[in-house]
């Protein structure tokens, strides 16, 4: 394995070999001079321990850029934006940070960002990158600020569009303050019924017992009414429109336990429920809380897709280059591309000839070469030379913004099989509601005076414990579960669809194979060996900027380059060790006195690319580049198809390396070529085979068809877009933990389908036992608790262990010791 | 056992006040970010870690 960057964790290769930095005693390597500049910024800053504590390696470093770029956000109308004025005349800015992976990133930001003057407050959440600058406009320009920001390695832009977040922050606060006022009044209620229980065996004074009848009551009032008022909302919502679903006869079953116990406590006679009120209502609310919380992360989606715009662009207007907001563009006018930015609006090339890395879009790990007329997409990366883009489609009518669109549909039509189970609840409801009247009709003829005992009795039994208690608690322990192997889910369902899920289709790169190419062979063409040609090769792709050029091993320092010169679309020229060599296209690198070069036309469409080297007697070797698989992935993959998955690749690459690598892994169902519309078409079609679809995916033009698959799981180094529409993220660079989820999705559903014929048992028997008044509402109680403490323990059983494919601790804090 | 109908009320008393402070904490934020704060913690002011630590040599 190669060094890897301290800072950063890339692979060290080539020319940047030698660039090291004592870190802690010892020295560190960084992979390039950015990389190196805020390394040395935060050790001499003595924020070090940032190193020491981080679980994530950061983002690349790209460098402060000038000055005049963060000047452009002290523009007023730039500001108006993402900026408010507050009373005092300070100003508070939104934005989003690029690059921030983990807690540390988030604490680095706000101790360096801290000391700067003017700054009041700033606060950063690693999560969603979103954070809060607080600034005194009158102490520090906001273009300094952000300056300092980018100088540390994290690169700001502006959030626009939070009212969803407030709306989603006023939600989770609303959903603690009810969870803390079910727990509470639960571990009280629960005292008095014990004490009750106890009481009521050990015949102590009666007038303790109302009195505690009383205390519950009260405590309860609050727990049923203000905790319990989202379930109460539902079922009313489900009754209006007809639908009722779970939260009805939750809501009845609440309503039904309280109302009974509160008339008990005034008639000084008769059982009380407000335990079981109480815990129900907390149960849920439990359940409820951590659904709503992958729901909100979600959410952060629109924010994550508008990041990877720039917000600045270069207008070239009549007055020469001047920077601007994205949003004062309009179509029509030219922009200045510097390299390695990434391009800010749709539009069509009018520089000559660029290079473009599209790979956001389109996932293609090749960068693509555009001609003058081309169409250019916002959110692809300039990666040679300045290129001047007329603008045609700017902010929401972008393709990126497309994308984000076709995101959101596909989450749209997912939640068919939530419907389905809301409609077997629907008739499961409306049966007990019909059968409860039916009893309390038959009781009211036999005997009126216990109909309503028996119609509780029925209601108390029939209470879907089992559904609306064990299931989600049996999710929630098993997602936590999955959690410390560093699976995450994000939604409850995912889990289900795990477990069902017959196929499995993976994207290629950056999910079978490594993000950059190795080399696969040196093939010697004039009696130079393979080794020698290696080298010379290196010490010349070391000058080089172009992607292959990582594929090379780093340089030999004794020889010498000099007289490079790159040309764009052939290859390098220079003089290494004295002797005049190119690399590039064989055309190229054979030099204008070979006319019997081989045609390169060949290599497009291969497994590998090929890159030939050239000395002054004509072609001296061939270098095969290929993709490499991921180390481990192998293994993987023949665990899944062991647990009886069947496996597809679908790529956006082109033919040839995609039928490599399904090769190399035994995969016969392999798709090239395919645009994120087409992956889509290739899922859905297969999931009206009646399949059911699992998508494992990194990259952003992956985002809708894992938004359109029935599980989607991404890999933790995959873009963080992606893992916005992902329902299950990896968290670790590799797919080791997939077969383990799967594991663990299949037996959460067993113990969830136990628990299910475990409650269908209890009520076949419970039921006529209730209705024919055999069954006192007391004993219902206590049967209904037993019940659900049965499931919910036996939910709880998934906690303790792990299936057998996990080899080796994966926790988050194990992962972030591994780390240098 | 009258003692209880003291210690009851009491134990009321102090439930309500929890709930109070939780309810103030909630809408002062504290609950907004879980994570960062826990690492914060570790990292704060923290000038001299202990030499040698148990953090195996990078890979």
């Amino acid at each position: 394995m190669a060094t890897t960057c301290f800072h950063c964790g890339a692979a060290v290769t080539g020319r940047e070999a030698a660039r090291t930095l004592a870190f802690d005693g010892r020295q560190v390597a960084l992979c390039s001079e950015a990389c190196e500049t805020v390394a040395r910024r935060i050790r001499d800053d003595g924020l070090g321990d940032f190193y020491r504590f981080r679980s994530a390696p950061a983002a690349p470093a790209i460098g402060a850029g000038s000055g005049t770029r963060w000047a452009a956000y002290d523009r007023e109308v730039l500001q108006r934006e993402f900026v408010t004025e507050q009373p005092d005349g300070s100003r508070e800015a939104q934005l989003l940070v690029q690059g921030v992976r983990c807690a540390a990133c988030a604490w680095l930001i706000e101790r360096a960002m801290t000391a700067v003057p003017g700054v009041r407050e700033i606060a950063v959440d690693p999560l969603t990158t979103r954070t809060r600058l607080h600034w005194d406009p009158r102490v520090a320009r906001l273009g300094e600020l952000l300056a300092r920001m980018a100088a540390l390695g994290y690169e700001p832009g502006a959030c626009t569009a939070e009212e969803g977040d407030r709306a989603a922050l006023a939600e989770r606060r609303a959903g603690l303050r009810r969870l803390i006022v079910a727990g509470f009044g639960m571990s009280q209620v629960m005292t008095y019924a014990t004490a009750m229980y106890v009481g009521a065996m050990q015949d102590v004074d009666s007038g303790i017992g109302e009195f505690l009848r009383l205390v519950s009551m009260l405590v309860a009032t609050p727990v049923v009414f203000y905790a319990g008022a989202p379930f109460f909302a539902g079922a009313w919502r489900g009754l209006r429109s007809r639908r009722p679903g779970m939260d009805l006869p939750v809501a009845l079953a609440i309503a039904a336990s309280y109302a009974a116990s509160v008339w008990h406590t005034f008639r000084g006679s008769g059982e009380v429920y407000f335990d079981s009120a109480v815990m129900f209502v907390f149960f849920l609310s439990c359940a409820r809380f951590l659904e709503m919380s992958g729901r909100h992360r979600a959410l952060g989606l629109t924010g994550a897709l508008a990041h990877h715009l720039p917000r600045l662009a270069t207008r070239l207007g009549d007055g020469g280059p001047e920077l601007v907001g994205v949003t004062e563009l309009a179509p029509g006018d030219r922009v200045l591309v510097a390299p390695g930015q990434s391009v800010p609006v749709d539009g069509r090339l009018e520089s000559a000839a660029a290079r473009f890395d599209e790979a956001l879009l389109t996932g293609e790990s090749r960068p693509v070469r555009r001609l003058a007329g081309d169409a250019v997409v916002a959110g692809s990366i300039n990666l040679l030379e300045a290129a001047t883009v007329r603008v045609e489609r700017v902010g929401a009518a972008t393709v990126l913004a497309q994308i984000g669109r076709l995101i959101t549909v596909a989450r749209a039509e997912r939640p068919h099989l939530v419907e389905v189970t809301d409609r077997v609840a629907g008739w499961f409801v409306t049966g007990v509601l019909l059968l409860a009247a039916m009893v309390g009709a038959a009781w009211l003829t036999i005997d009126a005076s216990r109909a309503f005992e028996v119609v509780l009795a029925v209601l108390v039994v029939t209470c879907p414990c089992a559904l609306a208690l064990a299931t989600p608690a049996a999710f929630t322990v098993g997602m936590s579960a999955l959690a410390r192997r560093g699976v995450l889910l994000r939604r409850a369902g995912a889990l289900e669809a795990l477990s069902r899920a017959t196929d499995l289709v993976f994207d290629k790169t950056g999910t079978l194979t490594e993000h950059s190419a190795g080399i696969r062979q040196v093939v010697p063409l004039a009696g130079i060996d393979a080794p020698r040609c290696l080298a010379l090769a290196a010490a010349l792709e070391s000058r080089s900027e172009h992607p292959l050029a990582r594929a090379f091993p780093p340089p030999d320092p004794s020889l010498t380059v000099v007289d490079v010169v790159a040309v764009p679309g052939l290859g390098i020229e220079g003089r290494v060790a004295g002797v005049r060599l190119r690399l590039g296209t064989p055309g190229f690198a054979a030099g204008p006195a070979a006319p019997d070069a081989p045609s390169p036309a060949a290599a497009a469409d291969s497994a590998t690319q090929s890159v030939w080297l050239g000395g002054e007697s004509g072609l001296l070797a061939r270098f095969d580049i290929a993709e490499q698989v991921r180390p481990g992935v192998a293994g993987d993959l023949a665990a899944l198809r062991a647990a009886g998955l069947d496996l597809a690749i679908a790529s956006g690459d082109q033919e040839g390396p995609v039928r490599a690598v399904a090769r190399q892994l035994g995969i016969t169902d392999w798709h090239a070529r395919l645009q994120p519309a087409g992956k889509l078409a290739l899922v859905r079609a297969m999931q009206r085979e009646g399949r059911v679809v699992g998508m494992v995916g990194d990259g952003i033009n992956d985002s809708p068809v894992l938004a359109g698959a029935d599980v989607a799981i991404a890999i933790g180094s995959g873009t963080s877009l992606a893992h916005h529409a992902a329902d299950c993220l990896l968290i670790g660079a590799g797919l080791e933990a997939l077969p383990t989820a799967v594991a663990q999705a299949r037996r959460t559903m067993r113990i969830v389908r136990q628990n299910l014929w475990w409650a269908v048992a209890y009520n076949v028997l419970a039921v006529p036992l209730a209705a024919t008044g055999v069954l006192a509402p007391w004993l219902a109680a206590l049967g209904m608790s037993a019940s659900s403490l049965l499931v919910t323990f036996n939910a709880l059983r998934l906690g303790r262990t792990v299936p057998p494919p996990a080899a080796g601790p994966a926790s988050t804090l194990s992962r972030s010791e591994a780390l240098p | 056992m009258s003692i209880i109908f003291v210690l009851i009320p009491l134990g009321l008393v102090l439930l309500g006040a929890a709930v109070l402070a939780f309810f103030w904490a909630v809408r002062n934020g504290q609950f907004d970010d879980l994570e960062t704060p826990a690492w914060r913690m570790l990292m704060d002011d923290d000038r001299n870690p202990p030499p040698g630590g148990d953090k195996p040599p990078p890979a």
